[in-house]
């Protein structure tokens, strides 16, 4: 026959695991390759950057304030003579450790109470989801300020106060999920089988919640990063001379007109990044539910 | 057959799934005669709804005409615009699908969804649809139409729901409706209703039915006529009778045998090993053949084409003759 | 037969309550089912067939009424007992790409049921029971790397066949088997059940919507109208002489492929449509769509009674 039937697929060879398939079709998304490479080039200079960085992020040179781009400031200097590159390498550790430690914050009790809501049911259920609908309605943002006004400026300050405002989605997700696959044929065929709830939880619920997991988290991120610049934006992120994101941008729209380098850099490198981060979960959303599940 | 009403000639379908190309549909003909109830039966993939949605432009986006012709009331459909086809559809050819509820608006007075389709093809006044949405509600055997034409589809049962789709189908006076599988999903009890609403439409509108269904006992009971498909193709086309007497094609022997009925008990069902083929190349040979008791070299080598047998009796079967021979 | 049943139920009741309101969705159903037989269950929707067979499993919990199984009260069973009791009575579900895990591959699904029961000592003893069960399911041993969403319906629903049976159990409750796969493909799978069946003297509760199925597997069927037991016979009785109007119109509604010109069916329906089961008509629940209903029906509701040896009808005018 010189056609080929589709054979049974049960006969076919094993191609690859179910990680290398996912990786295959992430792979296949240009964007989410490119968002990848940026993404990880900001986590590595989050890592390094210091120790790359050409001058110290306090270190100041009025000989030289507002400087273009040159190859002694290949971004320029500001008001101050700041080094932007320097900043800039500066600002990403930080904003890194906010926004992925605000992010398991978030993440960890997100978990907690969502798994507490859709396994307990009832009255708990109830309080629990009012209060996730009570963070949502009410705006972080504000929440964030206040906790940061009363708490310091301090790392740990702030990345507590993005995370403990930022957790509802995480509920609501993990409580969804646990109620459909408690009420799913597949559970029910493992109940059937004699399988215990622990068991039931390890091999069949875990397995199924960890994607979502995985990509309720790539998609969190970039959101705490965002939280972070615009507490330092109106001058609620890390105390002076300690740069942010948020402060540069600030610092720079002061000078918006004269110097606007000073705007382009640290915006468009932030913007970036959050773009990048953006394709990166929408990537490892396809990739990992292939179906379109969820 | 010249006073068809639809005439489908040499219809092509292809898919694109991932990096294959699947052949759906290859090289279909079939006719609708006014007033007919034609049964199209075939399995899952046999391309028994993709010949009719395509012609219909209901296809999907990874799909592909590649030829053929469907001429409706001297027009092909396949040449025309978007906006002259939409025009056609709802009007002159009415459609029932197998979910109701995924086809009705769950937001709208079903009432009103049967009133804006006379409305939208201008074929009544806004007074006049009210009152003939009434009349429909009433044929189709739904109480207190009044009363139910301000419900939604969800305070209606399957069935129910299913006769407002007829309704809706039905409202402008189609002269063919396609009915793809509209009974599966209901109980045997209400399939039994709906087949019998829709029988009687047939009887006092002369209107044409194309019957889609996997359920060979379902298009023998309702039909005129009986077209089986298998993986794209159309292997027997025959009346009704002709297909009581005389089945003669391998596959529709072996499907019937494989259906498991009432009386059976005592009987050794005969299943159809195997599967049935996703055509990844257009087929140059009989797509049947490697489930075929009967097959030979040449069934795998040439594609075997619709031959007449009489009174309307076609089927695509090298063999056809020996098969008539051996069985009947 | 005076032998000890294996499964024995006696008015089974469940109820759901619902938003304040009740629904009775299995109403004092009793049988006895004895090893190598099959009890079929016959019912349209909202007749209570599969919640049936989730009580009978007691992955439902009864309201009333026990289930036994070889003699244990299951409803006295502390859960632990009653998961390591599952190896012996296993389920195969309607919708097999539902009931596997996606993650899992077909040997995984199937083997984590001999983990779970600690059956086969080494990995490799699994790994050959997996492989038999396979195999007799009429898969390749290939198959087992596939992952569900790599199967056909027919496929995985010998999947589910054989991760039920690869356990070795002596019962298994068959939610409507075939009903999502294709006619042809429905002859292979029925056919696979009658052999096992046979093979290993199981004992099977078949539900389905299908009654040539039913008839073509079972030696006893229930018929399930509104959550009630509305007849129940030895099937070549019930089929010979169908005694309750609901069972005659359920027959009557089978559309068969005709032999000959003659049995084409004129399509005659019966009236009305399935009542919700929140709201059951008063009296006889199938009185208003019954075609020979009388006064008596819409008062009295009717108790079941034996009109033959082991012919037992809900109807006054039996």
């Amino acid at each position: 026959m010189a056609v080929v039937l589709e054979q049974s697929p049960a006969v076919r060879p094993r191609p690859q695991s179910r990680w290398l398939q996912a990786w295959r079709r992430y792979s296949r998304n240009y964007f989410a390759v490119a968002g990848l490479i940026w993404v990880i080039l900001f986590l590595l200079t989050g890592i390094i950057g210091p120790w790359i960085a050409p001058y110290g992020y306090a270190d100041t040179d009025f000989l030289n304030v507002y400087q273009g781009p040159s190859w002694q400031h290949i971004m320029g200097t500001d008001n101050l003579g700041h080094d932007m590159f320097s900043q800039i390498l500066w600002s990403t550790r930080f904003a890194i450790e906010i926004a992925f430690g605000a992010t398991l914050v978030s993440f960890v009790i997100g978990v907690i109470l969502g798994l507490w809501a859709g396994l307990a049911g009832g009255i708990t259920d109830m309080l629990i989801m009012r209060l996730v609908d009570f963070m949502y309605a009410f705006p972080s943002y504000f929440l964030n300020l206040i906790l940061v006004v009363k708490f310091g400026r301090g790392l740990l300050p702030i990345l507590f106060a993005i995370g403990i405002t930022g957790w509802a989605g995480y509920a609501r997700l993990i409580r969804s999920l646990v109620l459909s696959l408690r009420n799913s044929d597949m559970v029910e065929a493992a109940r059937a089988l004699g399988a215990s709830p622990v068991h039931i939880a390890r091999k069949y619920v875990f397995p199924n919640v960890m994607t979502n997991m995985v990509v309720a988290l790539a998609f969190g991120i970039p959101y705490d990063l965002t939280a972070q610049a615009a507490l330092s934006v109106v001058g609620l992120g890390p105390a002076p001379p300690m740069p942010s994101f948020g402060n540069l941008v600030a610092n720079a729209n002061a000078n918006i007109l004269g110097y606007p380098w000073l705007l382009y850099f640290p915006a468009g490198i932030f913007a970036l990044t959050l773009l990048s981060f953006q394709f990166v979960a929408d990537g490892l959303q396809e990739a990992l539910n292939p179906k379109g599940g969820n | 057959m010249a006073d068809a009403l639809l005439t489908v000639e040499n219809l092509a379908v292809e898919f694109q799934r991932n990096r294959d190309r699947i052949y759906a549909v290859n090289g279909v003909s079939f006719s609708i005669a006014p007033g007919e109830a034609l049964g199209i039966v075939g399995e899952s993939g046999s391309g028994k709804s993709v010949t009719l949605l395509s012609v219909l432009g209901l296809i999907a986006e990874n799909g592909r005409i590649t030829s053929g012709s469907a001429v409706f009331q001297g027009r092909d459909l396949l040449k025309l615009r978007r906006r002259e086809l939409e025009e056609i559809r709802g009007r002159d050819i009415g459609m029932i699908f197998q979910n109701p509820m995924t086809s009705l608006n769950p937001v709208m007075r079903v009432g009103d969804q049967i009133m804006e389709v006379m409305l939208t093809h201008h074929v009544a006044s806004p007074k006049e649809a009210y009152r003939r949405t009434i009349e429909l509600l009433e044929e189709m055997g739904i109480p207190e139409p009044e009363v139910r034409f301000r419900n939604y589809p969800h305070e209606f049962s399957g069935g129910m729901r299913q006769r407002i789709m007829i309704a809706i189908a039905i409202a402008c006076n189609p002269q063919l409706l396609i009915a793809d599988e509209p009974t599966t999903a209901l109980d045997v009890t209400v399939q039994m209703q709906i087949l019998s609403l829709l029988r009687d439409l047939r009887q006092t509108k002369g209107m044409a039915v194309a019957l889609i269904t996997h359920d060979f006992g379902v298009a023998a009971n309702f039909c005129d006529r009986l077209i089986v498909m298998y993986a794209g193709s159309v292997v027997e086309v025959a009346s009704r009778a002709e297909f009581i007497r005389r089945p003669m094609h391998p596959y529709t022997l072996a499907l019937k045998e494989s259906i498991i009925e009432v009386g059976h008990r005592h009987r050794e069902v005969r299943a159809i090993p195997g599967m049935a083929p996703v055509l990844t190349s257009p087929p140059n040979f009989c797509a049947f053949a490697d489930r075929c008791p009967f097959a030979i070299d040449r069934c795998r080598n040439e594609r075997p084409q619709l031959r007449s047998f009489g009174n309307g009796h076609g089927v695509a079967c090298h063999r056809a003759e020996e098969v008539l021979e051996l069985v009947h | 037969m005076s032998i000890e049943p294996l499964v024995k139920a006696t008015e089974v009741s469940k109820r759901f309550h619902v938003q304040g309101k009740v629904l009775r969705a299995v109403e004092r159903v009793s049988f006895e089912l004895h090893p190598g037989k099959t009890l079929g269950v016959v019912g349209e929707s909202g007749s209570g067939k599969s919640t049936l067979g989730r009580v009978v499993l007691k992955l439902l919990e009864a309201d009333g009424g026990s289930v036994t199984f070889e003699g244990t009260d299951l409803s006295k069973v502390p859960r632990k007992t009653l998961r390591q009791m599952r190896r012996h009575m296993q389920m195969v579900f309607q919708d097999p790409m539902a009931s596997l895990n996606p993650r899992m591959t077909v040997f995984d699904a199937i083997e984590d049921g001999l983990k779970i029961h600690g059956i086969g000592k080494s990995a490799a003893e699994r790994r050959m029971r997996v492989e038999e069960v396979l195999e007799r399911v009429g898969l390749p041993r290939s198959a087992g790397v596939a992952y569900p969403h790599e199967l056909s319906g027919g496929q995985l629903q010998r999947v589910g066949i054989a991760r039920a049976l690869a356990l070795r159990p002596k019962f298994v409750v068959l939610d409507e088997p075939v009903s999502a796969l294709d006619v042809s493909i429905q002859a292979q799978v029925i056919q696979l059940l009658r052999e096992l069946r046979d093979e290993m003297q199981l004992a099977y509760m078949f539900i389905s919507h299908n009654l040539a199925v039913v008839e073509y597997l079972s030696d006893e069927v229930l018929v399930l109208y509104l959550g009630e037991v509305v007849e129940q016979a030895p099937v070549e009785e019930l089929f010979a002489k169908p005694s309750h109007p609901y069972t005659q119109a359920l027959m009557r509604s089978v559309l068969k492929v005709p032999t000959s010109p003659d049995e084409v069916q004129d399509l005659t329906p019966i009236s009305g449509e399935i009542p919700s089961p929140f709201a059951p008509p008063p009296g006889c629940p199938f009185h208003p769509r019954c075609p020979v209903a009388q006064e008596v029906c819409r008062q009295k509701k009717p108790e079941i009674r034996e009109i033959s040896p082991g012919h037992r009808v809900s109807c006054h005018l039996a």
